[in-house]
């Protein structure tokens, strides 16, 4: 599962996927494709762009749902909170904080 | 060589006809009967009545509805129309209960947006971003 999520974080495309749909949840992979191609200069096949939507789905980060004839994509962002956990984040008082 | 027709596939032609002029604002350039129950029917933009014409062609062929629905599960326009504003076509056509599935977005040289024709296809409405 954790291997998965190194996986799916290690490609910059992937990454600027997750950014996409950061900026807006449940998209077609028609308007992924487009926003890979105008917005960054991401030339890649659609095929391309599925093969890294799976291994993000398989990440847990992107969910897929139905909805009548269309396909849309969702973030999840719930499985970064792993990262957190193994490797936990400073308090808002700073990581000298803890007591001896 | 012009491009004087286009067409998409419409699972029925008298409410395709219907969609396209009333929701969308065409006008009927052609409706000549052919055959038993098919009609060759066009429409024309209002602002280019002797622009290109849109075909509303009946899905007859069974590979045709495959190949739509393996498009619209991907959410892949088939057609690109222009307007003078994405956004308020948007708005415009959200109200009368048109289904977009992709809202306006700004990407590079042009604003676009995805609707469902309710007839099976998907049609890309562009606004060159000024």
């Amino acid at each position: 599962m954790a291997e998965d999520l190194f996986k799916a974080l290690a490609d910059p495309t992937r990454r600027v996927i997750l950014d996409e749909l950061a900026d807006k949840s449940g998209q077609t992979l028609f308007e992924i494709c487009s926003r890979l191609a105008m917005r960054h200069q991401i030339a890649i096949s659609r095929q391309g762009v599925s093969q890294h939507l799976a291994v993000l789905e398989a990440a847990g980060l992107v969910e897929t749902r139905r909805e009548g004839r269309y396909k849309f994509h969702d973030l999840n962002t719930a499985p970064l909170r792993q990262i957190a956990e193994r490797w936990p984040l400073p308090g808002p008082s700073g990581p000298e904080e803890s007591t001896p | 060589m012009r491009i004087h027709l286009t067409s998409v596939f419409v699972d029925d032609q008298a409410e395709a006809l219907r969609f396209y002029t009333e929701v969308l604002g065409f006008v009927k350039k052609h409706d000549v009967p052919v055959g038993e129950k098919d009609r060759w029917l066009t429409v024309v933009s209002p602002e280019q009545p002797d622009g290109t014409e849109l075909l509303l062609e009946p899905v007859g062929h069974p590979a045709a509805k495959a190949y739509r629905d393996a498009l619209v599960t991907d959410g892949i326009p088939l057609a690109q129309f222009e307007v003078d504003d994405v956004a308020a076509e948007y708005a415009r056509l959200s109200d009368r209960g048109v289904r977009f599935t992709q809202e306006p977005l700004e990407m590079g040289p042009v604003t676009t947006a995805v609707l469902d024709d309710t007839c099976g296809n998907l049609i890309q409405l562009v606004t060159p971003s000024r």
